[in-house]
Formats: C-alpha cells, sequence, structure tokens
C-alpha cells in the first residue's frame, strides 16, 4: 500500500523543479546583507532537492530495461510536444550524481564566495534543476530546451565569478556548446517532420536510410562531441575550467560534461543505430586520441586546473570508447567511468579550491611541501590523486579496467592504447602530487597554509567515502544499468536502414 | 442605408481611434502644461476602448465594409489586438522619457494614434488602394515623429533620411499596384488573384510584382533595402525609435498577407524566389554587421534586419505553416524589441541619452532586477530557451525545412550563433563589467511594473508557447481560407 503511494508521486517533476524554485527562492529572500540566511536556504534546498531523487534509486526496478517514473501530459499541442520525463538505468545514477553534486557546490561555496551570494547560490540550484531535465527528458524538444538553458547559469557563473580571463572563457565556451546545439535542432526538426512528433520513441522505431542516418549523426556529433568534450573541439574546455570558480568547474567536470555522454547513449546512437556502426572505428580513433595525447598534453601542464582539466577529456576519452565497441561490459563500464570521474573530478577540483582559497595561485611552481603544513588535507589530495590515476580499490579503477578488459576482446592494439592511460593518468597526477605536496616547503604562503576546516572536511570527506566505496564494492552502480544496458545493445543490433529488394 | 450601417460598424474600432485622435488634438489647445496626464490617459483609453470594440465585434466570419475595400476577418482582429497592445505599452514607457525632454506634448500622441490609425486600416486593406492609403498615413505620421523633436539635428537629419527613402519606397510600390491593375483591371485584392489565376504570366505582371515586393521589403527593412534602418534607429530619439521598430512590422506583415498571399498567390513561385534571396541576404548581412556596433541603438537596428530575415524565412515558405510561423516570429519580436527599448527608455535620463553598449556596464550592480529582465530580452532575441525567441526561431525554421530550404536553414542555424554573440556582449556589460556610471536609476512604478511583467511574459511564453502559438495559427488559417 505505502509502495502505491510512493510511486504514484511525480518523483521526476519534484526533482527537476524543486531545485528551481529554491533557486529562485534563494533570489528572492536572500542578498549579499543577509549572507548566513542565503547560504542556509541554499542549503537547505540542495539537501531537499538531494532527497527526493534518492527513491528514484531505492523504488528503482533493476529487471526493467526500459523507462520508469514516466510522466507524460500534452505541452504544446500545435507541434506535438509532450512534457514526457523518464529515467533508465543509464539516466538514473546520473540525476542522483547531479543532486548530490549540488550540494557539495552549495557547501564548497560558502565562506568563499562574497559577492552576489544569492545569484551564485541560486544559478548552482536553477543549474541542478535543469541538469537532471536533461537526464530525464524523453521528448526532443523539451530535452532540447533544458540543454540550451543548462548555457545561461553557466556563462553567468563563469563570468561573474570566474578567474580574469573569464569573459573570453566564458564566451568561448557559450558559442562552442551553442553551435553544437543548433546543428542537432536542425536534426530534431528533420525528425520531426519524417514523425510528426518529437516523442523518442518514435524516433528509436523511425527507419532511416543510411545517408539520413548519417547526416543526423553527424549533427547530435557536433553537439555532444563539444559537451564531453572529444578531441579536437575540446578546446574550450581547458579555458573554462581554468577561469570558473570552484563551484563551477565542478559542475562543469562532474555534470555538464556527462550530459554530452549520456546524449550519445540517449540520442546519436539508437536514432541512428547504423551510423554509429558506421564511425565507431572513427570514434574509437578519436577517443584513444583524447586518451593518450591529451594524458600527454596533461603532462606539460603547469597550472593545476588546467591538468585536471585535460585529465578530465583523457578520462571521457575512456567514455566514448567504451560507448563505440559495443559490448555490455563496455558499455556499462563507461557508465561507471562517467559516474566515478563524477566524484573523483569534483574532489580534485575541490582540492585545487582548498589551496587556492588560502595561496590564490593555481601554478603547480607556487607550492611545494604543502604536507608539512596540511597533513589532513594531503591524505585526502593523495588519495583522490590515486583515484584519479585509476589505482584499484577506487572507484577510477572500475570503469577504467571494465573498458580495458572489453577493449582487449575487441582488438588488442585499443586495449593497448586504452591501457597506456594507467602510466600516463599516473605520471601527471602523481607528479604534480609530488611537486605541490612533497618534499620541503618552498616559499612563505605555503608556510602559512592552515589545514582543513571542518567545512572542507565534510566535503572531501564525504567524496572521499563515496571513491573507496564505489571502488571496492561497484555492485549497486552495476546492477541497476544491467538490464538497460542490455536492451540497448538489442536495439543497436538492429538495422533501421529500409529493406530494399531480396 | 443598413448597408452603410454595417459598414460603419464593422470599422467601428477605426472610428474610435479616429475620433479620439482628434478630440485629443483639440483638448490638447484648451489644456494647462500641469494637466498633460490626461492626454496620456485618454490615449490609453482610446487604446483600450479600441481593444474592446474590436473584441466585440469580432465574428469568426469574415465581414467586408465599403464594396470589399475594407474587409473584417480574423486575422486583422489579431493583429489589432496585438497592435493596441504593443501602443499601449509604448506610451508607458515612453511618458518619463518625452516628460524629461519637454517633449510630452499632445501632438505626440494624437501622432502615435493617427499612426495607429494608419496601421489598422492596412491591415484591414482590401483593396491597393486602401492599403496604400493607410500605408502613407502611418508614414506621415512617422516621418513628422522622427523630428518631433525640432531643435534636435541628428533627429531631423535621420526624419530626412527616412521620408526621402520611404517616400521612394513608397513610390515603388505604388508603381507596382498600377502595373498590376493595368494587367488586371481591378484594385480589389481577390479580383486580382482571380484575374492573374486566369491570364498567362506576362513580363509586365513580374515587373509589377518586383515592384511591390521591393516596397514591401522596404518597410521591412530587408536586405537590399536596409540601407534607412541603421541610421534612422540611431538618429531617431529613443522613443521614436521605438515607434518606428515595432508594431509597424505587424503592420507590414498585415500588407504582405493581403499583397502577396491573398492577391498574387498565383506568383507565389515568383515572389518566393525574391524573398528567399532577400532573408538569406538580411541573416547574414543583419548578423555580421551587428558585431562590430558599439552604439546599442545601431546593433538593435541590425538586429532588427536579421530578424526581418528570420521573418522572412516563414514567408518564403509560401504555405500556411510558413506564414503563421512568421506571424509568431512578429509578435513575439515586436514584444522583445518593445521591451528592450523599454530598458533603454529606463536608463536614459534628464540629459542623459544611454545609447551606447557601454552604458549597460555593470547594470546588474546598479540594480539587479533591471538586469535581469534585460537578461531574458536578450537571450530571448538570441533564440536561446527557454525564453519565447527560442520559439519564434524553431517555428519558422521547420517550416522553412518542411518546404524544402534545408541549407538555407543550416545557413540560418549558424548565423544565429552569430548572432548570439553580440547579445551575449550585451550581458557580458551587464554581468561581468563594473558600473562606469553610478546614478541611481529611477523610473515611475507603473513603468517598473508593466516592464517586469512583460519581459517575465518573454519567460513565461517561452515556458508555454501554446496559446501564442494557437491564436498566430488559427487566425491566419481562418483569413486565408
Amino acid at each position: 500500500m505505502m509502495q502505491a503511494d510512493l510511486t504514484s508521486i511525480s518523483w521526476l517533476s519534484l526533482a527537476i523543479w524543486l531545485p528551481v524554485l529554491s533557486g529562485v527562492l534563494v533570489l528572492l529572500l536572500g542578498g549579499d546583507h543577509k549572507a548566513t540566511l542565503t547560504r542556509w536556504l541554499a542549503l537547505a534546498g540542495s539537501l531537499v532537492s538531494f532527497l527526493v531523487t534518492l527513491p528514484l534509486y531505492t523504488l528503482f526496478d533493476v529487471q526493467d530495461g526500459f523507462f520508469q517514473f514516466e510522466e507524460l501530459l500534452p505541452w504544446v499541442p500545435a507541434f506535438n510536444m509532450h512534457y514526457h520525463l523518464g529515467v533508465d538505468g543509464f539516466s538514473m545514477p546520473l540525476v542522483l550524481l547531479t543532486s548530490f553534486t549540488t550540494v557539495i557546490v552549495v557547501l564548497a561555496g560558502w565562506e568563499v564566495i562574497t559577492k552576489h551570494i544569492a545569484q551564485y547560490m541560486a544559478a548552482f540550484l536553477i543549474m541542478s534543476g535543469i541538469m537532471i531535465g536533461v537526464f530525464t527528458a524523453l521528448d526532443a524538444i523539451l530535452y532540447y530546451v533544458f540543454w540550451e538553458a543548462m548555457l545561461i547559469p553557466m556563462f553567468l557563473v563563469i563570468g561573474i565569478w570566474g578567474g580574469p580571463n573569464r569573459v573570453y572563457a566564458t564566451i568561448k565556451f557559450f558559442l562552442y556548446t551553442l553551435l553544437g546545439s543548433l546543428l542537432m535542432l536542425v536534426a530534431f526538426i528533420y525528425l520531426y517532420h519524417q514523425t510528426g512528433s518529437f516523442e523518442l520513441a518514435d524516433y528509436y522505431l523511425l527507419p532511416l536510410s543510411m545517408q539520413a542516418q548519417i547526416y543526423i549523426f553527424i549533427a547530435f556529433f557536433m553537439a555532444f562531441a563539444v559537451k564531453i568534450p572529444m578531441w579536437p573541439v575540446h578546446t574550450w574546455l581547458p579555458d573554462a575550467h581554468v577561469e570558473a570558480p570552484t563551484g563551477g568547474s565542478v559542475v562543469l567536470a562532474a555534470i555538464a560534461l556527462k550530459l554530452g555522454g549520456y546524449s550519445f547513449l540517449r540520442f546519436a546512437m539508437p536514432i541512428a543505430p547504423d551510423a554509429a556502426h558506421y564511425f565507431s572505428t572513427a570514434m574509437i580513433v578519436l577517443s584513444l586520441i583524447a586518451v593518450v595525447y591529451i594524458a600527454l598534453v596533461a603532462l606539460v601542464q603547469k597550472d593545476m586546473k588546467k591538468l585536471i582539466a585535460y585529465s578530465s577529456i583523457s578520462h571521457m576519452g575512456f567514455v566514448t570508447l567504451g560507448f563505440f565497441m559495443f559490448s555490455q561490459l563496455a558499455l556499462e563500464g563507461a557508465v561507471v567511468q562517467m559516474i566515478s570521474h563524477g566524484f573523483i573530478s569534483s574532489a580534485m577540483f575541490l582540492s585545487v579550491g582548498v589551496l587556492y582559497d588560502r595561496v590564490h595561485s593555481r601554478e603547480i611552481s607556487a607550492y611545494g611541501g604543502v604536507v608539512n603544513k596540511m597533513p589532513v588535507f594531503a591524505a585526502f589530495a593523495v588519495l583522490f590523486a590515486m583515484a584519479n590515476s585509476g589505482l584499484p580499490g577506487t572507484s577510477g579503477f572500475v570503469g577504467e579496467f571494465m573498458v580495458i578488459l572489453a577493449a582487449v576482446k575487441f582488438n588488442f592494439w585499443v586495449a593497448f592504447f586504452a591501457a597506456t592511460t594507467l602510466i600516463f593518468g599516473a605520471a601527471y597526477t602523481l607528479w604534480m602530487t609530488k611537486r605541490v605536496f612533497f618534499g620541503n616547503v618552498t616559499n612563505h604562503h605555503v608556510a602559512e597554509l592552515s589545514d582543513l576546516n571542518k567545512r572542507e572536511f565534510l566535503i572531501l570527506g564525504i567524496l572521499a567515502l563515496l571513491v573507496i566505496g564505489f571502488g571496492v564494492y561497484p555492485q549497486p552502480l552495476t546492477e541497476v544499468m544491467q538490464a538497460t544496458s542490455a536492451e540497448f545493445l538489442k536495439h543497436m543490433a538492429i538495422s533501421k536502414l529500409p529493406v530494399t529488394g531480396y | 442605408m443598413d448597408n452603410m450601417q454595417f459598414d460603419l460598424l464593422a470599422l467601428l474600432p477605426e472610428l474610435v481611434v479616429l475620433g479620439m485622435a482628434m478630440f485629443i488634438l483639440l483638448l490638447d489647445l484648451f489644456i494647462l502644461p500641469q494637466n498633460r496626464f490626461m492626454i496620456y490617459g485618454l490615449s490609453q483609453f482610446t487604446l483600450f476602448a479600441a481593444a474592446f470594440f474590436t473584441f466585440k465585434t469580432h465574428t469568426p466570419a469574415v465581414g467586408f465594409a465599403f464594396s470589399h475595400m475594407f474587409i473584417d476577418d480574423t486575422l486583422s482582429d489579431v493583429i489589432k489586438l496585438m497592435m493596441y497592445l504593443g501602443t499601449s505599452l509604448i506610451l508607458v514607457y515612453t511618458r518619463k522619457y518625452l516628460q524629461d525632454r519637454n517633449l510630452y506634448r499632445g501632438e505626440f500622441y494624437a501622432m502615435v494614434l493617427f499612426g495607429l490609425l494608419g496601421m489598422m486600416i492596412m491591415v484591414s486593406g482590401h483593396n491597393m488602394l486602401t492599403i496604400y492609403i493607410g500605408l502613407e498615413l502611418l508614414s506621415l505620421c512617422l516621418y513628422s515623429l522622427v523630428a518631433f523633436d525640432r531643435d534636435n539635428p541628428r533627429a531631423s537629419e535621420s526624419a530626412m533620411k527616412y521620408f526621402v527613402l520611404g517616400a521612394l519606397a513608397s513610390g515603388m510600390l505604388l508603381y507596382g499596384m498600377s502595373m498590376l491593375y493595368g494587367m488586371t483591371g481591378s484594385l480589389d485584392v481577390s479580383d486580382i488573384a482571380n484575374s492573374i489565376a486566369q491570364q498567362p504570366k506576362s513580363p509586365v505582371l513580374i515587373l509589377g510584382l518586383v515592384f511591390v515586393v521591393a516596397g514591401l521589403a522596404f518597410k521591412f527593412g530587408a536586405v537590399p533595402f536596409q540601407m534607412w534602418v541603421p541610421d534612422v534607429y540611431q538618429g531617431s530619439p529613443t522613443p521614436m525609435t521605438l515607434l518606428i521598430g515595432s508594431v509597424p512590422k505587424l503592420a507590414a506583415y498585415a500588407m504582405t498577407v493581403r499583397l502577396l498571399v491573398q492577391g498574387l498567390h498565383p506568383l507565389a513561385l515568383d515572389w518566393q524566389d525574391m524573398l528567399v534571396l532577400m532573408a538569406v541576404l538580411s541573416i547574414i548581412i543583419g548578423n555580421f554587421s551587428a558585431i562590430v556596433q558599439t552604439n546599442l541603438k545601431r546593433m538593435l537596428a541590425y538586429s532588427t534586419i536579421s530578424h526581418v530575415g528570420f521573418i522572412m524565412f516563414g514567408m518564403m515558405s509560401a504555405n500556411a505553416n510558413g506564414f503563421a510561423s512568421s506571424f509568431f516570429y512578429i509578435s513575439t519580436y515586436v514584444l522583445m524589441s518593445i521591451a528592450g527599448f523599454g530598458i533603454i527608455l529606463l536608463l536614459s535620463r534628464q540629459g542623459f541619452e544611454a545609447e551606447e553598449i557601454n552604458d549597460l556596464k555593470g547594470l546588474n550592480q546598479r540594480h539587479p532586477w533591471f538586469a535581469f529582465l534585460m537578461l531574458i530580452i536578450m537571450f530571448s532575441m538570441a533564440g536561446i530557451p527557454p525564453t519565447v525567441g527560442f520559439y519564434a526561431k524553431f517555428t519558422v525554421l521547420q517550416a522553412a525545412w518542411q518546404a524544402g530550404f534545408t541549407w538555407q536553414v543550416v545557413l540560418a542555424v549558424l548565423m544565429a550563433t552569430i548572432g548570439a554573440f553580440y547579445y551575449l556582449n550585451i550581458v557580458r556589460k551587464m554581468y561581468f563589467d563594473a558600473p562606469e556610471d553610478h546614478t541611481p536609476l529611477t523610473a515611475p512604478v507603473d513603468m517598473r511594473f508593466i516592464l517586469s511583467v512583460h519581459s517575465l511574459a518573454l519567460l513565461g511564453l517561452g515556458l508555454f508557447p501554446e496559446v501564442l502559438l494557437g491564436v498566430c495559427g488559427h487566425s491566419l488559417l481562418i483569413s486565408l481560407q
């Protein structure tokens, strides 16, 4: 009885609109002169928003490979658009990741942000709702509206609270992503005139000629590859990351990049499966370039945030690699990698944020011997560095290992190049850790450092638990996506080409 | 006699506006300057009364008056209601500006109402001459309004430009109409359509069409007839720019529907080509030129040209879907441009004109709420969801795609990215830069309130576009049957 009541609640709508509403509330009630109220209001909003996403996990039916928690309402009948939401095994963990990260971001900005506090908190709360909208929309235009709407708060976050070169970075970020997404809109218009609807389910069943599929795939690729970002359209990311405030970097790395990865699974591949197979070699090559070449680029970075940004691109290469090998192990590995990277990259950016708040420098050379002054922090940072380089026992290992394992079966050389990440990843992360944390105290800035305060300890502690937790026991994560990935591969195996002749 | 009564009933709103405009002109002679608010109130009342009668006398059936010279259909009623709303908003936003500059005079309101009357006649014209008379009434009012601040040399210059080029365009339109009359023997829109459908295509007919399209394009400000737009926008006092740039676009749209669709539909294949060319060029030239502007009004002028390009994207599809999407685009465009200029008027004060993009610097620190409203307006103009500007672009693009204009749609999409740049630039100035001017922003309460509701409506319509989409699509479909 109780169960029936719980399932009748529109959890997804709550997950989307609660953070948006609390963001509006923070904007209306908060302000710089009532900073404490603003912060607590934002924290309460983000916590409640996180709590309403938990039932998505507890009530999730792991046997069901299709959409759950569906909500369907007419929205714009003139164009047959619907307010259609739903989650499957791929999107549900990402929804939870989003609402969780928002709590972390609110906490991370607690004392650090002193100007326009209400606008800052509200931007992240609203963004959280919008991104959950992207992950749950099953109507193409609804999805598109969320997808584009996300750009507005992100644009403001980087531009208002960012570093010195923020204007360049944020406009580059916006225009890059906008260009990609507008081509996706053209693809949606094409599909609309083919099917007469914006329902994703109709697109999945629509037979398409190879030429049409190739065009559609390219249009989607432009939108998603920019977002992930894949080499060679990744250049906006290091700029945006470096200039963004810590919270902005965390959301960008932990969630925004996943929007691109997720969208490949939701749109590009199932709508144009034959084109996906056709382009799989090219996609694998691009992914490997991201994995290997970008890792080498990361190695030479002098700026910590830039290094982590490149490391993100390199890790996301694993995600796309996992997608295009069309095996269940690789696919699940890729999704696990997305979630795990969400935790690890947040933790890495937060660690840089901890140092930046104290010293106001992101240069690796500005530090040295931090461990002497901040032993607790150094312990956390080393753990996250290990996780970033894929040490067994951390969540970073699970996804990468699954993808590499699948790659061995697929093609030895793909596996070989993918596995180099374990070396390069360790090289750039640990080398940075060594230069920043170990050795003697190099300058008076470092000498004056004070260790983590309670708030920072809490944030990093939670993330550390999650990183180790999912590293040791990834089962809860993999079991929710098994049915979905099986269905996905079944769908991908069926050609959508119209049958011509016998 | 009964017939005459019915005729007058059909144009009751026009009669109300005409009567009140003359009354206001007379009344202004006899009242003291401190009672001028009566004039303002009466003008708003006129708009309200006209809206009331338009709404009240509305029937789904098509009514004709004065032997088919005047048409009263759903499309004309809807467009007129939008015009009243737009004009009413303009009057609210311009009041303080006019008061500050000693331009708060009865002639302004009378002229605005006469201009509105001209537009109403254009919308309801079912005869080439009626349409032309309406257009001239509108144009004469606009010319004199631009020069209204007679001691301002820039305004006089731009009035002169506007007048010379506008007269040229009217001449072209009239010339085209005369050729069509010569070939069809009628000035009535339906008769022309019937006559053209029954005769072979002749060069004179096409020549007439070219002149008519050129005249329309001039009124819209589409490339290659866009030259007047930036100069007139920049040179005119801001309230006059607002008057030129917003509501008359609705009238120009109605005129296009009457002339091209209802009158010259048999020649659709011929005018379609011209519209395609103008649409593509307008989007390209408008967007690229807007990027380099430092003057806000001039930038908005070029952005208008690119919006006109998008509007023509719908029209060039030459079907009901296309014209409905253009109608939706124009209604949202009128709302957006009035709101945008509303903010500019708000930033201006006695002795200071907010004209440069840099005048918006640090608006978020000076007044976060107005900055937020301008943010919505700018993103709406750029076509970013969840604002209504997105649906405007979406509807015209899907209509053009349906009509088979594939590469034009892709091009328009690329240009929209370029367009986003200069709108973002404004957001950037407002949010990322520090203010240079710390004068507190003051505005009358009614203006603040209405501007807030108006800008938030752009967001609201973006979340729930159904009603406006439905009204635009429905009214056009009924009228084209």
